[in-house]
C-alpha cells in the first residue's frame, strides 16, 4: 500500500486555564486532543465522530495550523507539518484546506462571491494569474453547482446551502489534497445535507481528494466515509472501517451513539433497543481516572478506574489480541454488540 | 458582458461600477443627502471665500463702517464692535472651523483607527500595553490638555489640530477595538488564516473593511466635536489670534458686551454655522455607513 498522505502520532493539545489578571497563573489545563493518532490515505475519508466538546474541532484547528499542539507528530505526505514555516507553510496550506461548519458566519458579509471565492489566489498569486482569476472562480462556481453569473452577489442572497457550496468552491480553489470538512452539514436542512454530502463525494473521485470529516453525528459520516474514527474527550475509543464500526461495534459509547442515529421505519424503532446515555460529558479540564467514558458506562468495573484501556485489537470480553480479526477499541470489556438496525 | 483588455482596465470598470452602486444607495437616504448638499455649499463657499468676497474686509484698520450695527442693506448681518461685516467674519470663520474640524478629526481617528486595531489584532502584551497607554490618555481630562498644550506649545493652527487630535483619539480606539475584537472573533478571520493570510491580508481585506462604517460614523462625530473643541479653545482665547474663527468671533462677542447689548445677529450666525456644519456631518456620516455596511441595506439591495 502506498504511504498515507497524512500520518498523525499522539497528538496533544492542551490549553492552559489561567488565573489572575496582572499575573497569570496555569492552575490547570483543558486537555481537549490528549493522544490522537490515525493515517489518512490517498482518496479516503475518514469520519470523526463525538459529543460536543470531545475535542474533534480543536484537532481540525490544530491539523489547519491555526493552533500550535502541545505535543506529538503530523507527518503530511512524509514531512513534519508541524515544522514548516515560511515558504513551506504556504505550500502545506495550498495542499490542505478547510470547510468550516457555519456557512452564515464563515463567509465575510461584505465580500461577493467572486471576491471569497478568489481570495485564495489573492493569498498565493503564484496560482493563478490576475487576469485568470476570474474565469477560474466561475469554473469554481461551476463546479459546486453554482451560477457562475452570481460572482458579484453578497453571501445573504444565498441560501444555506448555497453558501456551504462556497465554502466548498473556496476550499477547492487551490487544489488541495486534503480537506478538513468540520461539520459541514451540522447547520443545513436534511434535504439541503444529502446535496452536500453528494456534492463533496462527487468531488473527491474527480480530484482524487482525501477528506477528514467531522461530525457530531455517526448517520451524516456513514454516507461518506470509508473509516470512522469515534472521539471521545480527546481521545480516540474506537477506530475501524465503515462496516466495523457500524455492523460491530465494539466500544460501548460507540454503541450509544450509533442506538441514538434517527431510523426513519417505525417498526424498525420499535424493535431496536436504545442506549440513554446518562449525564453530561465530564470536564476536559478534570477527565475521570482510567477509562474516561466510565462515569457513563453501564459495563464499567472496578478496573477501569484504575487502568487506561489502550485502542487495541481486542477479541470479545476485552482481551488484547494484535493478531485477531477486528478493530481497536479502547475498552478493557470491549464487546461486539451487533448493531440490531441496518 | 464584455471583457476589457486589460487587468487594470478590468480593476478599474470595477471600481467605477462599485462606486455608481455606493451612489445608488447614497442616494436612498434622504437626510444624507441634505447633510451632502449643504457641506457641498459651505465648503464650496468657504473654499471661493478669497475670490467671491474682499479679504481685506477683515482687516480692523482698513473698515469704516460703525461698530455693532444691526443688519442693514450694507451689512446684511451687522456690524461686529470694530465695524467690520459679520457675514465677511462668518464666511471665512467657515474656512478656518473646517480646516481645523477636519485636520483634528483626521489625526484623532488615524491613531485612533491603528492604536484600536493593532490592540485587538495582536493581543498579548502589545494590546496591554497600548491599552493602558489610551487609558491614560482617556483619564486626562481633554479641555485641561489641550488648553496645557496650546499654552505650551507656539500659538498657530498646526498646535490646535495637535491639541484636538491628541485628546480626542481614545474614544476611537477603544471603539476600533471592540469592533475589531468582535470581528476577529468570525470564522472568515480564521478562514483566511488558515489559507495562510498574513497580518496584512486579515487586517487590509477583512478587519479593515468591517471596522471602516464605524470609523466613518466616529469621524463624523469627531469632525464635530472637533469644530466645537477649536470653538472652545479660541472663545477660551487660546486659538490663533491672527486668523477668524467661529469660536473666536463668539468671544469677541462675549468679551465686548455683545450679547447684554442685545447684538444678536453677532452671536447668531457663528452659533448657527457651528451647528449646521456640525448637523451635516452627522448626517452624510449616518448615510455613508448604509452604504459600507450591506446588511444595514435589507435584502435584496
Amino acid at each position: 500500500m502506498t504511504e498515507p498522505v497524512l500520518q498523525v502520532r499522539d497528538l496533544v493539545k492542551h490549553f492552559p486555564v489561567t488565573q489572575g489578571v496582572v499575573f497569570k497563573r496555569t492552575i490547570g489545563h483543558v486537555r481537549a486532543v490528549d493522544g490522537v493518532s490515525f493515517d489518512l490515505n490517498k482518496g479516503e475519508t475518514l469520519g470523526v465522530v463525538g459529543e460536543s466538546g470531545c475535542g474533534k474541532s480543536t484537532l481540525a484547528q490544530v491539523l489547519m495550523r491555526l493552533e500550535q499542539p502541545t505535543s506529538g507528530t503530523a507527518l503530511f505526505e512524509g514531512a513534519d507539518m508541524f515544522a514548516k514555516k515560511g515558504a513551506e507553510l504556504r505550500e502545506l496550506r495550498r495542499q490542505m484546506q478547510v470547510v468550516l461548519q457555519d456557512p452564515y458566519t464563515s463567509l465575510n458579509p461584505r465580500k461577493t462571491v467572486g471576491d471569497i471565492v478568489g481570495e485564495p489566489f489573492e493569498i498565493h498569486p503564484e496560482v493563478a494569474p490576475k487576469e485568470d482569476r476570474q474565469r477560474r472562480v466561475q469554473e469554481l462556481l461551476d463546479i459546486v453547482g453554482l451560477n457562475p453569473g452570481h460572482i458579484r452577489r453578497y453571501p445573504h442572497q444565498f441560501s444555506g446551502g448555497q453558501r456551504q457550496r462556497i465554502g466548498i468552491a473556496r476550499a477547492l480553489a487551490l487544489r488541495p489534497k486534503v480537506i478538513v470538512c468540520d461539520e459541514p452539514v451540522s447547520a443545513l436542512d436534511v434535504s439541503i445535507q444529502a446535496q452536500v454530502m453528494n456534492l463533496l463525494g462527487e468531488l473527491q473521485s474527480e480530484f482524487g481528494l482525501s477528506y477528514i470529516f467531522i461530525a457530531h453525528d455517526l448517520g451524516v459520516v456513514r454516507h461518506l466515509s470509508d473509516r470512522v474514527a469515534v472521539m471521545y474527550l480527546g481521545k480516540m475509543v474506537e477506530t475501524g472501517t465503515e462496516d466495523q464500526i457500524y455492523e460491530h461495534p465494539q466500544h460501548p459509547y460507540t454503541q450509544a451513539l450509533l442506538s441514538s442515529v434517527p431510523v426513519p421505519d417505525p417498526e424498525l424503532r420499535d424493535r431496536r433497543e436504545t442506549i440513554r446515555l446518562s449525564g453530561d460529558v465530564p470536564s476536559p479540564a478534570n477527565p475521570p481516572s482510567g477509562c474516561r467514558f466510565r462515569t457513563r458506562c453501564w459495563r464499567a468495573q472496578d478496573l477501569c478506574a484504575e487502568q487506561q484501556p489502550e485502542l487495541e485489537v481486542r477479541l470479545d470480553g476485552g482481551r488484547i489480541d494484535p493478531d485477531a480479526e477486528g478493530h481497536p477499541s479502547a475498552c478493557h470489556f470491549a464487546e461486539q454488540h451487533p448493531h440490531v438496525v441496518k | 458582458m464584455s471583457a476589457p483588455a486589460t487587468p487594470r482596465a478590468i480593476a478599474w470598470s470595477r471600481r467605477g461600477a462599485t462606486l455608481a452602486e455606493s451612489w445608488r444607495v447614497y442616494r436612498r437616504d434622504r437626510g444624507g443627502l441634505v447633510g451632502l448638499a449643504l457641506l457641498v455649499v459651505i465648503v464650496a463657499l468657504a473654499v471661493l471665500a478669497p475670490v467671491l468676497t474682499d479679504g481685506s474686509g477683515l482687516n480692523v484698520t482698513r473698515v469704516d463702517a460703525a461698530p455693532l450695527q444691526p443688519p442693514s442693506a450694507s451689512h446684511w448681518l451687522g456690524t461686529d464692535e470694530s465695524g467690520r461685516s459679520v457675514l465677511l467674519l462668518t464666511w471665512w470663520g467657515a474656512r478656518m472651523s473646517l480646516v481645523i474640524g477636519l485636520a483634528a478629526a483626521a489625526l484623532s481617528v488615524v491613531i485612533g483607527t491603528v492604536v484600536g486595531v493593532l490592540a485587538a489584532h495582536f493581543g498579548g502584551w502589545t494590546s496591554t500595553l497600548l491599552m493602558r497607554f489610551t487609558d491614560f490618555f482617556l483619564v486626562l481630562p481633554a479641555l485641561v490638555l489641550a488648553i496645557a498644550l496650546s499654552t505650551v506649545l507656539t500659538r498657530g493652527l498646526g498646535t490646535i489640530v495637535l491639541a484636538i487630535g491628541v485628546t480626542s483619539w481614545p474614544q476611537t480606539a477603544r471603539l476600533v477595538r471592540a469592533q475589531t475584537l468582535t470581528v476577529e472573533t468570525r470564522p472568515y478571520i480564521e478562514r483566511a488564516k488558515a489559507l495562510g493570510g498574513g497580518h496584512r491580508h486579515v487586517i487590509g481585506k477583512h478587519v479593515l473593511p468591517a471596522v471602516l462604517p464605524l470609523v466613518f460614523a466616529t469621524t463624523t462625530l469627531t469632525v464635530a466635536s472637533a469644530i466645537i473643541a477649536e470653538s472652545t479653545l479660541s472663545f477660551l482665547g487660546l486659538g490663533d489670534p491672527s486668523r477668524v474663527s467661529w469660536g473666536a468671533m463668539l468671544k469677541s462677542a462675549m468679551d465686548t458686551g455683545a450679547v447684554t447689548a442685545g447684538a444678536w445677529w453677532y452671536l447668531l450666525p457663528p452659533g448657527l454655522g457651528i451647528a449646521i456644519v456640525v448637523l451635516s456631518f452627522t448626517l452624510c456620516g449616518r448615510a455613508l455607513e448604509t452604504v459600507f455596511n450591506p446588511r444595514l441595506r435589507g435584502v435584496g439591495a
